[in-house]
């Protein structure tokens, strides 16, 4: 059996209770809502909190509501497999519920949640690796190292985003809250990350992303497409989310934003920008999803090699946007390669 | 909540599982699987990568597959959980596992009691599903041994015979495709 280590565990009933309790828990204290990433790390002793604060009693942090119209409001431990089958998110922020309904699987998708998808550990195969696998390899600067094994020379840590929902989330302009002991602030979700494979979060450990706001979704449309090897269990070796606001088959407003090609989603402005007042041809596609891959710069620290993931982002960016303009036959949201 | 000065930190749990209320002083730190397993004798939930890559150790709570490697008992009160020993009723096997036995669908068998959970929360919910529904309901349960066909062949199977839309026997099974 691979067990966890032992640690106290707090099960508060409110999101103030739970913000008390993860202040008092000091250096040593973690959140846990679904668990299915933080316990494996603590299996792996990649985490060693020695208090959990768990969040599964806060009802006050589940369920969805509002509406289109007026904007939709996520509850952070809302389950992954509620955001994925929500009629009123597949209707209107259909990239966020496909991409919830992609991550993992169906197991882990009954457990996992929304928050903990969104703040889930960047990944690198030189970390997520058994204690003795990684002892084997004289360890890495993100858990027990000192220098990069991926990027040697290199002073940061190059682990990679691995979420489904960030670059979607980030892509429809979602908003997160953050509550604390000491006061609680909204901001836009891009500001919640960091390029940087270690403080890959903006938040401090003891806030609690309790919130996730989605803005009015009218105009929009949006689609996310995934690149992982299995149809299953994988996490995205490629994320590519995209939202449109067309105005008469012209587009008024655009952002694209790749995941799994940085230590955080990685917006490509350029080609966004590009977008704009133009109509969705075949040969402003083309262009805009060379412009788009230009952002993304795998390294050879995940599942493919990284030129093949690079080459990946200019075809699943002309694929999204061909299935937005209602070119590309529905198709998959997915690619498995063997 | 006992806890002495280097003793991990203990709760009492109650569970319910089986229909049956169970109760267990464990350290909070054990997992679902831990306690099913060690605390309660039910061996029937197996461990597998314990890292929620494989699906082996799904036990449903409240209906709904999860994998017991990764859930806290702690957070689990109240709620019920079916293992694979509270599938048979009265001596007599769950339609799903006849249909495993009759068509060889599990061979070293280490996989089959989380399919088997998962099948039968899909037929809770959609009595009659399609091949590709099956699939998709499966996809977190790996098999090393079979090619999953039988597997396939086996809950379509079960199916039709919870449904009463075939005849008993295995032969039948061909064309219930």
């Amino acid at each position: 059996m691979m067990r966890l280590p032992p640690f106290l565990y707090v099960s508060p009933r409110t999101v103030a209770e739970a913000a008390k309790a993860v202040a008092e828990a000091g250096p040593g204290g973690m959140l846990v809502a679904g668990g299915t990433d933080l316990y494996p790390n603590m299996k792996r002793r990649q985490f060693e909190p020695t208090t959990l604060v768990g969040l599964a009693a806060v009802r006050e942090l589940r369920g969805v509501r509002g509406s289109a119209r007026e904007g939709v409001t996520l509850g952070a431990t809302t389950i992954l497999s509620a955001v994925a089958t929500h009629p009123d998110l597949l209707r209107h922020y259909p990239a966020l519920a496909t991409a919830a309904g992609l991550v993992s699987s169906p197991q882990l998708r009954n457990m996992g949640t929304l928050g903990g998808n969104v703040c889930v550990d960047t990944r690198c195969n030189y970390y997520n690796q058994p204690y003795p696998w990684r002892k084997a390899v004289g360890f890495c600067m993100k858990k027990d190292g000192d220098i990069c094994l991926v990027a040697p020379g290199s002073r940061r840590c190059w682990a990679v985003s691995s979420s489904d929902t960030a670059p979607v989330l980030w892509s429809l302009g979602a908003r997160v809250r953050l509550v604390s002991a000491s006061g609680e602030r909204t901001i836009p979700i891009d500001a919640l990350f960091r390029d940087d494979g270690i403080e890959y979060l903006a938040k401090r450990p003891d806030e609690i992303l309790t919130e996730i706001v989605l803005p009015p979704a009218e105009g929009w449309a949006s689609t996310y497409l995934k690149l992982r090897r299995r149809g299953s269990f994988d996490f995205p070796e490629l994320g590519v989310a995209v939202a449109l606001r067309l105005e008469d088959a012209t587009v008024a407003q655009a952002r694209i934003v790749l995941g799994a090609v940085a230590s955080q989603p990685r917006p490509a402005t350029k080609a966004a920008r590009a977008l704009v007042g133009q109509r969705l041809t075949p040969d402003v596609i083309a262009h805009v999803a060379d412009l788009a891959a230009g952002p993304a710069r795998p390294l050879d620290n995940t599942d493919f090699t990284h030129p093949y993931r690079k080459k990946m982002t200019r075809v699943f960016v002309a694929r999204a946007l061909g299935r937005l303009a209602g070119l590309e036959r529905a198709g998959r949201d997915e690619e498995e390669l063997a | 909540m006992n806890r002495g000065p280097d003793e991990p930190m203990k709760a009492r749990i109650e569970l319910t599982v089986n229909g049956e209320r169970r109760e267990a002083l464990v350290p909070v730190h054990k997992t679902l699987l831990e306690v099913l397993r060690e605390d309660l004798d039910l061996t029937g939930t197996k461990h597998g990568c314990e890292l929620g890559e494989c699906g082996t150790c799904t036990v449903l709570v409240d209906g709904e597959p999860v994998l017991s490697c990764l859930a806290l008992p702690a957070e689990l009160e109240g709620r019920e959980i079916l293992t694979v020993e509270g599938l048979a009723q009265g001596g007599r096997l769950h339609p799903l596992q006849r249909a495993f036995a009759e068509l060889g669908a599990a061979q070293c068998g280490y996989c089959t009691p989380g399919i088997l959970l998962v099948a039968r929360a899909l037929l809770e919910a959609t009595p009659v599903p399609t091949r590709e529904q099956v699939r998709v309901a499966l996809a977190g349960n790996i098999c090393r041994c079979t090619g999953y066909t039988k597997i396939l062949d086996a809950v379509e199977l079960a199916a039709l015979r919870m449904a009463g839309r075939t005849p008993v026997a295995t032969a039948a099974a061909g064309s219930a495709r």
